[in-house]
């Protein structure tokens, strides 16, 4: 009896041990997309960030292929790059079809070989349907096209009506783009609006900083054979300048922050730089109640771009050429005009951008501003810049900081960029 | 009972017929004496194994490469070990981390001290209702407090703000000094472990022997007097677990300070509040190119707790003898 009892108790001993790590092995485990018949998958993800309007058409794919598609939204590009990071590492966990923005792009870029080469996936016919710089930036070191163009940022300034007659200027789209003809214009304007209303004029340096940065077409903090030129290019330089001489005119709430978030509703600054994208944000973070408050101009300088994605396919993939077919899809002209009508990118289709649909399209939030039309005029005058493999980094971690010490007093303009041409060289190393 | 188990009859002698089985059963049940407690302690082993261990021995590896977190890697020996010791950002980072270390943990432990005092005085009413009370906070996931303080924290629309200004106090920028960095994020962790805290200190309040008070009572010794002589040095061992906790935990803090800084990693403009924990993720993860120097950082964190936890020990056994 005892000695039963005994191997019983052997027994369920070995059990648990094995339970326990045979569980553990299982956890690692997770081929949940398994194939169906004959290789089509019976799922596809598609990972994006912010909000790249897709709900409606990953409905439409599912419907004209029966292939299940899940879409996994992260709000903000900052979450977003460290998933990726940590998928791509441990060589699992990836969408099928993943959002590459151009700020991390050539990061990614830097090693071509996570991701697939459409080339050999999608239609021949489609390499021309785009913005011929557009769908060069998609392609790696080695020739291989990691990415098909989604979007442009292209740029323009939002402005709150309301807020410009208060302070005695023009409320007209036209007009008010013309008091900006250049970034003197637009700080003469700022100062006007503060001596009438003693309030703010934009929202931050480092907001006017990204426009002038994406707007001279040249190459900013790498130059071409991506080389760290951060102290001594001209662009950058420039940017510096115009931004640092316009803090007398913010309200030094940096975008994101919760300063920023919450002047859009109390009408801290009268103005933003609105890249196509951002529209639904300002919409969102202003909320009803303000509905017809904002206008959206040309920007001081004209032209100019913010930001912009790309759909690729990691190597991790197990459905690759199924993957390759709904970045396809997701980037053909249709879907980009749909795209933008939902949430705001805008189309890089050369296509999509001559659709009269497109074209006649108006924000009726922004008080029926013809979005479409403006930004459509814009795409043409983006000049393509050459972002190198941490422009992220050095940006987020090096520029805009040293920029912000000096908006709110910490540093002089002096420390202030010694600060960031230190920071630079060590964000910038690849 | 004892008496009756031995007066009770001998169990019979087994047949000799049995003993070929009985051999092999006896074997097993030999093994069975001497291994399967290894069988039962081992889930805890093997989950220690896999989830710390094995991390532990992967980052040590890591941390002699030139790591690409997506690409090559390259032995690099303890390069980047030395390049840590001459790392401006690391000691800014270790600076930061035993500032706001110390902020947070001396007033939260004196306050739970004083805290755990009162609750365990016999006349206090509602004794289990202020017990259960105290702990909340600490329930309370660490994103919810710090997204909530992060507000109360603001500058143009935050509550203490509004508060100093009812006194007239300037609007403070929170995030743009060093000691009102250090504050903020102190509140938070004040806030949040507090109560935990005083509750393992009012447990081992609870098991000092109640006849120690009485004597020293009929010896004329004050309340106070009572506290410094026999509660305190009674409680040191108690104490001593909780300071170790709380290093640990300082030397750890990340979550606080990156929602504080809006997850911007570099924590604040001129890296006023980047912890150790941060540095670390900002050259481990959100680099992707240096995550062996991360590694290195991760290391230099466990080598400082455990330095840390060892003064600590030696310091408060020096003075309980």
């Amino acid at each position: 009896m005892n000695l039963t009892k005994r191997r019983a108790r052997l027994a369920a001993a070995t059990v648990a041990a094995i339970t326990a790590v045979g569980g553990l092995a299982a956890c690692g485990n997770d081929d949940d997309n398994t194939s169906t018949d004959g290789g089509k998958p019976a799922k596809l993800v598609v990972d994006t960030f912010g909000e790249m309007g897709y709900d409606e058409l990953v409905k439409q794919y599912e419907q004209q292929t029966g292939i299940k598609v899940e879409l996994r939204k992260t709000a903000q590009l900052g979450e977003y790059r460290p998933k990726l990071v940590r998928y791509l590492a441990t060589g699992k966990g990836a969408a099928d079809v993943t959002a590459l923005e151009e700020g991390i792009l050539n990061e990614f870029k830097a090693n071509p070989r996570n991701w697939v080469d459409l080339n050999p996936l999608i239609d021949s016919g489609i390499t021309d349907d785009y913005l011929p710089w557009k769908w060069e930036l998609g392609k790696a070191p080695d020739g291989r096209l990691i990415g098909l163009p989604t979007d442009v940022g292209s740029l323009a300034v939002c402005y709150r009506k309301d807020l410009f007659e208060q302070a005695g200027l023009p409320t007209e789209r036209d007009q008010v783009a013309a008091l900006w003809p250049d970034w003197n214009g637009y700080h003469e304007a700022g100062k006007k609006y503060k001596q009438a209303t003693g309030k703010a004029f934009v929202d931050s340096i480092t907001a006017v900083s990204n426009g002038v940065l994406f707007q001279q077409g040249s190459d900013l903090f790498y130059d071409k054979e991506n080389n760290i030129i951060a102290d001594s290019s001209p662009a950058v330089k420039n940017a510096w300048e115009t931004a640092t001489s316009m803090v007398d005119i913010s309200a030094k709430a940096s975008t994101w922050s919760a300063e920023w978030n919450g002047g859009f509703k109390q009408g801290t600054f009268a103005t933003t730089f609105c890249p196509s994208w951002m529209l639904g944000i300002v919409q969102d973070n202003s909320g009803a109640e303000n509905k017809g408050k904002w206008d959206v101009a040309a920007v001081p300088g004209g032209g100019g771009n913010w930001g912009g994605s790309w759909l690729a396919v990691p190597e991790q993939s197990k459905h690759q050429k199924e993957a390759a077919k709904l970045a396809e899809f997701l980037t053909n002209a249709t879907s980009q005009v749909e795209a933008f009508k939902a949430k705001g990118p805008l189309p890089t289709n050369l296509e999509a951008l001559k659709n009269e649909e497109f074209l006649s399209y108006t924000n009726e939030y922004f008080s029926n501003a013809p979005t479409g039309k403006i930004f459509g005029e814009s795409v043409a005058k983006i000049e393509p810049v050459h972002l190198g493999p941490k422009h992220q980094a050095v940006k987020e971690n090096a520029y805009e900081p040293a920029l912000r010490a000096f908006e709110n007093g910490q540093a002089d303009k002096n420390k202030a960029w010694e600060q960031f041409t230190k920071d630079a060289a060590t964000q910038g190393a690849f | 009972m004892s008496l009756s188990a031995t007066t009770a009859p001998p169990s019979p002698a087994p047949p000799p017929s049995e003993t070929p089985p009985r051999r092999r059963g006896s074997l097993l049940n030999r093994l069975d004496m001497k291994y399967s407690p290894y069988l039962y302690i081992a889930p805890f082993f093997v989950i220690f194994g896999v989830f710390s261990l094995y991390p532990m021995v992967r980052t040590a590896w890591m941390s002699l490469h030139d790591w690409d977190m997506i690409g090559e890697k390259e032995f690099i020996g303890l390069d980047n070990y030395t390049a840590l010791l001459s790392d401006d950002y690391f000691w800014n980072a270790l600076g930061n981390t035993f500032g706001i270390f110390a902020l947070s943990t001396i007033p939260q432990l004196l306050l739970a001290l004083f805290l755990a005092n009162l609750l365990n005085r016999s006349m206090l009413r509602a004794k289990t209702f202020f017990r259960m009370a105290i702990f909340v906070p600490n329930v309370v996931s660490v994103a919810a407090v710090a997204i909530v303080f992060g507000m109360l924290f603001q500058r143009d629309f935050g509550l203490f703000n509004w508060l100093l200004s009812t006194v007239g106090v300037d609007a403070i920028d929170w995030r743009n000094q060093t000691w009102s960095s250090w504050t903020a994020i102190a509140t938070m962790v004040n806030w949040r472990w507090t109560g935990y805290n005083t509750l393992i200190l009012l447990a081992g309040m609870q098991a000092i022997p109640k006849d120690l008070y009485e004597a020293a009572a009929i010896d004329g010794a004050s309340q106070w007097r009572q506290f410094w002589q026999i509660t305190l040095p009674m409680l040191k061992p108690t104490f001593l677990f909780v300071v170790i906790l709380s290093t640990i935990g300082g030397m750890q803090l990340f979550t606080e300070p990156l929602l504080f800084a809006n997850g911007s990693v570099i924590g604040g403009n001129q890296r006023e509040y980047q912890t150790l924990a941060m540095y670390m993720f900002e050259k481990g993860i959100y680099n992707l190119s240096t995550a062996g120097y991360g590694a290195a950082v991760a290391w230099a964190i466990f080598m400082i707790i455990v330095l840390v936890s060892l003064v600590n020990f030696l310091l408060v056994r020096r003075s309980a003898k």
